[in-house]
């Protein structure tokens, strides 16, 4: 039964509510990014589900018109577990904050991720606790001064996409709030992917953590401080293109070497490769390009799958209470 | 006050019929106690007694063999009439080492029968009880009748034909035991020799050791010469209704009580837990039961849990999550979510003994304060206690039939000892259960999330996936007329005071509080709540024997509470509320009611004694008497 879809457009999935975050916030960006995104999916509105946490990020799902669940803090992939359980044809979208999906949640987003629970998670990276007002996170550099870290924070930061990984992720990706072409289509990859797929948008706070992504996102500076992953792509970057990244079989690691004189010696990114999604990921400046796209990605039979097997297996002879009650041992008295 | 214990008289061995017997199985975790206890009440049921019973384990899972943190027992009331506890002194130890003798026998009536296999009062067995003597042989159990066989070389003797191994064959000893104990008191064998046979389909030969080895011990009660004063003995069959019955333990009961209420709101149930003791067994009995509405979650923690199950209730089916006191701590933000967003939800709380890991295997009351009171801010929620195991199926459904109706979370409460204590059911007939379907909202014109019903003040549920109704509910408080976020002072008093007069409400909505046994008014009344239920019924039933004016009480809804019990317990001249804690319930009698009533309380890991209720009543009424007299000199 193909019901036919209303057109619906990006105005169709904006509510009323004013929009409270601050001036300039990259939240912004995604969201007009993802209300945009939402028609273009082809699937009716009643279907779509944001399920969020708390944070400034949070706030989302209040200002999409769709069903929505603002929750408490770091337990969105648990409450979205539960959505799919109970309805596996609803599409349900995380929205998470790096606190919020990696300091309290942390145990919630590593296990989501490892039952490959069919979703889309956007995790909103700020490097920063915004709606507490700034105080460091678990994803801040070393060195952030903050009111919870006056003197700069020694903690060592954990990158979401190799955490990802690391629990078994089958869909790895990166992006950027304002790149709005990058982040639809990854968004739109991440949407088919039968599966748990994770998103890091590395999110400007211009409050509390104001242009520490600047070099990946000024035009100018850009070639130099980002590299664009393409699958079957030799991974290049630069103002001609005139890096790339070469990895070392000897030492198992990654090098920035000149292209010229050099082609058959630039990796060639591959989505199947979970060695090598790793060390993509952990690439960091200064020494090295910030990689964005599709880090990784496998198929695998997802959560929601195995699930709708194991129901309809035990429901092909539905239940009987009275059979139920009545099983086992019995005795009559008369 | 004070706990004293009264010895309950009639429990002798001299006659040949006795009106009720209690037996305890006790051995080494590894003696298979549990399968001898569940066998023999099966065969006691069947024989028409009424019973209840009591499987006592370790904590340990593999405690070494012989050592005293290691024995596991299982202990059977049954009887003529009704029988409502596991009972309170033992009539009749069954004890396979030296370890569960040390452990038992000072519950064991005057003049109790000990059956001991003598085979295992080895020096390394005894050592490890820290006996230095054989009590089997040293005069120090000369107030009991002692059966010690060495039950060890009988079985090793029975099974020999099968050629088993030394320990394959040693592990027939508790079949050994449980026939003799059959023969004791006339049972019949053969709902046990089908177990046996089903159990070890696999392994024909240890089926039919263990036959051998069951009828081997019976032929012994039968032809061998027991010491003077140990005979057969007949407990008359009870006086119980019409019908078909069975054993259920709590668990299974509310398990299937949450099936029944999962049919009668026409709703699909997603049962999401994280293992505990005492609980866990709950979600292994639901894991088992995809083919009706339910579908089950082992969550990464307990946290996660509540949220799946609250996610679930979101998408339109009934979440359900469970576990015991410390995981229903970690549970509480998660419940005030359902309650801000007023969505339903059942949460059933196993209790045991606390705080912390405290005794994990051992039963308590203790967590009445917190499902009342342990959420933070003002957030209501509607809790209920199952008294007996049977009735955790009637609860449960009316745990449903709350949180749905009203689009609430329900905390139930049940506790250790109900979870694993069997007891006789009359199978209810499925048909008469009172149906009531849960209709989600599909009416896309002015909906609003804020619609509620007038009369229940329910908030609409719609779900995701219905055209027309796409809405966002959050934590964050919500505006009475729209739903949408507010932050308005008057709105959030309002909403504050609209959550807390749908809770009250409900008080319309349930039983008004009934006198189980005795008058509705009097002199005292015995309060109680939960699995108190079985003491606290046999011990007023004792009194008002004595001819005292005694009531009994039972509450099975905390919060809110019947609308009539104020006015019911002012009928009576002093109230007594026995708990498994220091004082919880009460203290929620005494300020709601400002009633001057007194407590019993007991926090032993163990369900209170008949005598223990029975004592304190007798010393309340003392008490009561001797103000009066004071008062009139
Ligand atoms: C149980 C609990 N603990 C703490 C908080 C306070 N809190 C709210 S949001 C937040 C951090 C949010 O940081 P992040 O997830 O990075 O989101 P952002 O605001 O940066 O988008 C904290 C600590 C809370 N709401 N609940
Ligand atoms: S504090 Fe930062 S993250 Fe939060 S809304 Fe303001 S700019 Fe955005
Ligand atoms: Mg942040």
């Amino acid at each position: 039964m193909n019901k036919q879809l209303p057109v619906l457009t990006l105005k169709d999935f904006a509510t009323d509510q004013e929009v409270r975050w601050c001036p300039g916030c990259g939240d912004y960006a995604i969201l007009k990014t993802i209300q945009k995104l939402m028609p273009q999916l082809q699937r009716p509105r009643e279907n779509q589900v944001f399920v969020s946490g708390i944070g400034c990020s949070s706030r989302f799902p209040y200002y999409m018109n769709t069903y929505g669940f603002h929750t408490i803090h770091g337990r969105a992939p648990a409450i979205a577990t539960g959505i799919k359980l109970a309805n596996p044809e609803l599409d349900v979208w995380v929205v998470s904050g790096d606190g919020d999906g990696f300091s309290i949640g942390g145990n919630h987003m590593l296990h989501v991720i490892r039952r490959n629970v069919n979703l889309q998670i956007l995790l909103f990276n700020n490097e920063i606790y915004g709606l507490t007002k700034g105080q460091y996170s678990p994803t801040s550099q070393p060195g952030t001064r903050s009111p919870s870290s006056p003197e700069g924070s020694t903690d060592s930061p954990l990158s979401p996409c190799a955490v990802a990984l690391g629990s078994g992720g089958t869909f790895v990706a990166r992006s950027i709030d304002t790149e709005t072409k990058h982040l639809s289509a990854i968004a739109t990859r991440g949407y088919a992917h039968d599966g748990a797929a994770f998103i890091e948008i590395l999110q400007n706070c211009p409050i509390y953590n104001d242009g520490i992504f600047e070099q990946l996102k000024d035009k100018k500076q850009a070639p130099d401080f980002r590299v664009e992953l393409a699958h079957g792509q030799p991974i290049l970057f630069g103002q001609e293109n005139e890096k790339g990244i070469h990895l070392n079989r000897e030492s198992l690691s990654l090098e920035v070497i000149e292209v010229a004189d050099n082609e058959d010696r630039i990796l060639v990114h591959d989505e199947a490769n979970k060695v090598q999604a790793q060390l993509l990921a952990a690439m960091a400046g200064p020494k090295f390009p910030v990689a964005v796209g599709v880090l990784y990605r496998e198929d695998k039979t997802s959560f929601t799958e195995n699930n709708r097997e194991r129901i309809e297996t035990a429901r092909s002879k539905p239940g009987s209470l009275k059979e139920l009650l009545h099983s086992g041992h019995t005795w009559e008295v008369s | 006050m004070e706990l004293a214990e009264e010895k309950l008289g009639e429990h002798h061995l001299d006659e040949k019929e006795v009106v009720d017997v209690v037996v305890r199985f006790a051995g080494d975790s590894g003696d298979g106690m549990q399968l001898t206890g569940a066998n023999f009440t099966e065969a006691t049921a069947l024989y028409g007694n009424d019973l209840s019973t009591f499987p006592d384990f370790p904590a340990e899972i593999r405690a070494p063999v012989g050592a005293t943190f290691g024995v596991s027992a299982f202990q059977i009331y049954f009887g003529a009439e009704d029988v409502t506890t596991a009972g309170d002194a033992l009539d009749v130890l069954v004890a396979m080492n030296p370890a569960a003798l040390l452990t038992n026998i000072a519950n064991l009536i005057d003049g109790g029968l000990i059956i001991a296999d003598s085979g295992a009062f080895t020096a390394k067995n005894l050592t490890k009880a820290k006996y230095k003597n054989s009590p089997l042989e040293d005069g120090s159990l000369d107030a009991f009748r002692i059966l010690s066989i060495n039950i060890s070389k009988q079985v090793l003797a029975a099974v020999e034909p099968f050629g088993l191994s030394h320990k394959a064959a040693l592990r027939c000893k508790n079949m050994w035991t449980l026939g003799l104990v059959m023969w004791l008191f006339d049972r019949d064998r053969v709902p046990t020799i089908e177990n046996l046979k089903a159990k070890f389909a696999d392994m024909p030969e240890i089926a039919d050791a263990n036959v051998v080895a069951l009828n081997a011990g019976h032929a012994y009660g039968e032809t061998a010469e027991l010491p003077a004063g140990i005979h057969l003995y007949k407990v008359p069959k009870a006086k119980v209704a019409p019908g078909t019955y069975r054993n259920v333990t709590g668990t299974t009961a509310l398990a299937w009580g949450l099936i029944a209420g999962s049919e009668l709101a026409d709703i699909n149930l997603l049962f999401a837990s994280y293992p505990i003791t005492p609980a866990s067994n709950l979600l292994h009995e639901m894991v088992n039961r995809k083919q009706f509405r339910v579908n089950t979650f082992q969550a990464e923690d307990e946290i996660a849990a509540v949220c799946a199950a609250t996610g679930a209730s979101f998408a339109g089916s009934l979440g359900v999550t469970s576990s015991s006191g410390p995981g229903i701590a970690l549970k509480q933000e998660g419940i005030a979510l359902a309650a801000a967003t007023e969505l339903p939800l059942v949460i059933v709380n196993t209790q045991r003994g606390g705080p912390s890991t405290g005794l994990p295997t051992k039963t308590e009351q203790s967590d009445f304060n917190m499902a009342l009171y342990g959420r933070h801010s003002d957030t209501p929620m509607p809790v209920i206690a199952s008294t007996t195991s049977v009735d955790c199926f009637e609860v449960a459904i009316e745990a449903v039939r709350i949180a749905t109706k009203y689009m609430t979370p329900v905390m139930l409460l049940s506790d250790g000892y109900l979870a694993n204590a069997a007891e006789p059911w009359r199978i209810p007939d499925v048909d008469s259960l009172q149906p009531f379907p849960v209709s989600h909202h599909t009416d896309a014109k002015d909906f609003k999330p804020s619609l509620r019903d007038d009369k229940t003040l329910a908030r609409v549920w719609a779900k995701p996936g219905t055209t027309g109704t796409e809405h966002r509910i959050g934590g964050i408080e919500r505006n009475f007329e729209t739903g949408d976020i507010s932050y308005d002072p008057a709105n959030h008093q309002k909403m504050t005071e609209l959550r807390a007069a749908k809770i009250a409400g409900i008080a319309d909505d349930i039983p008004l509080q009934e006198v189980c046994f005795g008058n509705d008014s009097g002199r005292l009344a015995v309060v109680g709540w939960g699995s108190t239920f079985g003491a606290i019924h046999q011990a007023v039933k004792r009194a008002c024997g004595e001819g005292l004016d005694v009531s009994h009480i039972q509450v099975r809804y905390l919060s809110p509470l019947p609308s009539n019990l104020g006015e019911l317990l002012r009928r009576f001249e002093a109230v007594l509320i026995p708990e498994m804690n220091t004082g919880q319930f009460i203290r929620l009698i005494r300020s709601e009611f400002l009633i001057d009533a007194e407590g019993v309380n007991k926090v032993a890991g163990q369900p209170f004694k008949i005598g223990e209720i029975l004592a304190a009543i007798h010393k309340k009424l003392a008490d009561l008497e001797a103000g009066e007299s004071g008062s009139a000199s």
